[in-house]
């Protein structure tokens, strides 16, 4: 199953290829990866994106608490989450496709960021399902290059007091 | 606050933590801490022939002292020699804290000459490690590595320092207290997981305690050996765990897994209940997890959450050290359970059972007159050291022999290389031991395979005038590559024969040493007798039976009722 993990992790060297080699090196899968500082510059929140059983996340989440600079995990898919991942499609949007990209792009709430002749370049953001499904429906139209963020996520606050 | 250098820095600090030796071999990169060594003079060092050997005397010292084991060596080749050691320290969980040179900051990541990342390098097979760029995070730096090391599961940590950063000035502000917000071991166990322990105990007709390592570590073997007694529980150990429980008890099993006896098997794999103990399931251990102890409940005790779970399914999971915990379950079981004698009489059927498996098949070798038996050197090392030697293997089937033929009484009586299985680790950590401990007997047990991958460290040895005796079994094999070969690969003995071996008495007197032979067996009592009176380094070389093998054993993926015997 696919696994969504939030880890705030000190902002060491070393901390990020520390959580990475503790991966490849057990043999666990990364889907995403993600990193940036929080607003305390000392720590980095990561969010990771992973898959395997119960026994195999259970071992993941220990593991990583086990190194020392790994300050808190928190499986967020576990209960309601907010995830986002933003993407930029370079598109070939040539004589009649072109007021098909830009139909779809209204469609998904995308915006394009860079026009040529020949290409559009749109900016995606939300879920990763959303994503998908974005790239699904342009490859026909035909998509030149890609980049992705990987995912980020938080825990939804409580709705009600 | 005083001014420093960082060499002085690592000095300084080395006595605030009580370190009393280290194991080194000098470079270009480490010269100017090796400098400041030499000017202060309290502390003792000792220059092995090469760095593994260092890293292996560093945790043999620790192994048998139970304090941190201390390296010093340079960057480049010094640093990657440790590689061995370190891992080999990490499996264990031995305290141990490496210090490389390293090139100046500048030159960092230029390829100058002998630059390594060794903290890129040693990042999977250390508990923590540290790049030094700056002298003022050096304090710190050293306060955190020598706690890391020894608190929770005790592990390596390697100090990396540049030589640059060996020589700026900064202020020696050595913190009294560590702090580090990402890193909390649990040492207090749960108590509500505790009284649920105890209640699966009380439910039990058929309990075993499988213990490890962890009881060596946490010194726990009091608190075993109480719990054990008061349930009239079998106990079976692993390799790590031998000495944690008195072989010697009516009790104890011995050891269990792949060369464990025939009733630690049989009992593991009827129990309804095993209560683990600083134990990790490992492969060697469990066998074909999926015939694992089918019928049995598990609780599970140790320090590292990411033991727990990891092998296989566990009931109570109890996190924390072994020692608490154990005195937590005595206490509960002494309050709410049964006396003594009840339990006594609930276990009678399960002990009928296991005494039955052990009169079926006791450990045991077929006895020769023409040729001499590796387990009958044992057998007689034990006999002569009345079991009160501190013993170190190598590793293959003379450890494994040590392992069934020896019975360890005491907690860190036998240094040895489980988890990694190191070839090379049993004589420098003998002279770690004889280091930490210089009137105590000190035996390396040998094979003519592995004590050939540190012979160099007898120089050390004889600088030091350090006493080891050396067993060697020399079978001109790979003996326990051999025996696999014989058993599954149709004998075809691909590269484990030695053509060449050295004449291991020579080579003794070479090195300024002594050195006995026995060819046959009734030399064998002889040659022990005299190899351990004589006085200094002493090589006790035995010529053993060639094809001799260890059994029991299982095959690997096999399950471990499924043994090969005698």
């Amino acid at each position: 199953m696919r696994h969504t993990l939030s880890v705030l992790v000190e902002n060491n060297p070393g901390a990020l290829s520390r959580i990475a080699g503790l991966f490849s090196g057990r043999g666990f899968n990364i889907e995403s990866l993600c990193v940036a500082p929080t607003l305390d510059p000392s720590l980095s929140h990561l969010t990771l994106v992973t898959t395997g059983d119960d026994f195999i996340i259970e071992q993941i989440i220990k593991q990583l608490n086990r190194l020392i600079d790994v300050y808190k995990v928190v499986d967020v898919s576990e209960g309601e989450f907010v995830e986002r991942e933003m993407a930029l499609i370079k598109v070939k949007a040539e004589d009649e496709t072109r007021a098909e990209v830009l139909r779809m792009c209204d469609i998904f709430r995308c915006k394009v960021v860079d026009v040529s002749p020949k290409t559009y370049t749109i900016e995606v953001t939300g879920p990763e399902s959303k994503l998908k499904a974005v790239i699904e429906l342009l490859k026909p139209i035909g998509i030149k290059e890609i980049a992705r963020t990987g995912t980020i996520a938080m825990v939804r606050e409580k709705k009600t007091a | 606050m005083a001014k420093m250098t960082g060499k002085e820095m690592v000095v300084e600090a080395l006595k605030r933590e009580g370190v009393e030796v280290i194991f080194g071999f000098p470079g270009g990169a480490i010269i100017d801490v090796y400098d400041t060594l030499h000017k202060d003079g309290t502390i003792k060092h000792v220059l092995v022939r090469h760095e593994q050997g260092a890293t292996h005397a560093a945790d043999g010292y620790a192994r048998a002292s139970g304090k941190v084991g201390v390296c010093l060596v340079t960057s480049g080749p010094g640093a990657t020699n440790t590689v061995t050691g370190i891992a080999t320290a990490y499996m264990d969980s031995v305290p141990m804290v490496v210090f490389t040179g390293q090139v100046p900051t500048g030159l960092i990541g230029n390829d100058a000459f002998q630059e390594v990342d060794i903290v890129g390098i040693t990042r999977p097979c250390t508990k923590h490690n540290y790049l030094v760029k700056d002298v003022r995070d050096l304090p710190r730096i050293l306060k955190e590595a020598f706690y890391i090391a020894r608190s929770g599961r005790p592990g390596p940590v390697l100090i990396d320092l540049p030589k640059d950063v060996q020589n700026q000035v900064g202020e020696f502000d050595y913190p009294e207290k560590i702090k580090l917000r990402s890193y909390h071991p649990v040492i207090k166990p749960h108590t509500k997981q505790i009284e649920r322990a105890y209640k699966l105990i009380e439910q039990s007709k058929r309990p075993i305690l499988y213990v490890g390592g962890g009881v060596v570590i946490s010194e726990a073997h009091n608190e075993l050996r109480e719990l054990a007694e008061l349930i009239n529980a079998p106990v079976a150990m692993t390799l790590m765990g031998l000495g944690g429980f008195p072989g010697t008890h009516p009790q104890s099993l011995g050891m269990l897994g792949m060369h464990g006896t025939y009733a630690a098997n049989m009992t593991m794999a009827n129990t309804d209940l095993i209560i683990a103990v600083g134990a990790r399931f490992d492969d060697r251990v469990t066998g074909k997890i999926d015939a694992f102890a089918p019928m049995a409940k598990i609780i599970h005790i140790d320090i590292d959450p990411t033991s727990i779970q990891k092998n296989v399914k566990v009931d109570i999971p109890i996190v924390g050290d072994c020692k608490i915990a154990l005195q937590k379950l005595v206490e509960v079981v002494k309050k709410e359970g049964r006396p003594k004698e009840v339990w006594k009489e609930r276990l009678e059927p399960w002990w009928d059972q296991i005494k039955a498996w052990q009169e079926r098949h006791p450990l045991s070798y077929k006895k020769d007159d023409s040729v001499i038996k590796p387990q009958f050197v044992i057998e007689k090392l034990y006999e002569l050291t009345n079991g009160k030697a501190i013993i170190t293997t190598e590793v293959g089937q003379n450890q494994m022999w040590t392992a069934q033929f020896y019975k360890f009484d005491k907690p860190r009586t036998l240094l040895t290389s489980g988890g990694l299985g190191t070839m090379g680790y049993g004589f420098p950590a003998a002279i770690g031991a004889q280091m930490a401990f210089p009137d105590k007997l000190v035996v390396d047990v040998a094979g003519d395979g592995s004590i050939q991958m540190n012979i160099q460290e007898m120089a050390t040895a004889m600088e030091q005038k350090l006493p080891v005796k050396i067993v060697i079994l020399n079978n001109q094999f790979l003996g326990m590559v051999r025996q696999w070969q014989e058993l599954f690969y149709e004998r075809r003995y691909a590269a484990t024969e030695f053509e060449v071996v050295p004449d291991f008495v020579k080579l003794a007197e070479a090195y300024g040493a002594k050195g006995f032979r026995a060819t046959r067996p009734d030399e064998v009592e002889d040659t022990l007798r005299k190899g351990l009176e004589t006085e200094g380094l002493v090589i006790m070389e035995f010529a053993i039976a060639r094809e001799e093998g260890v059994f029991p054993m299982v095959p690997a993926g096999k399950a471990t009722t499924e043994m090969l015997l005698v």
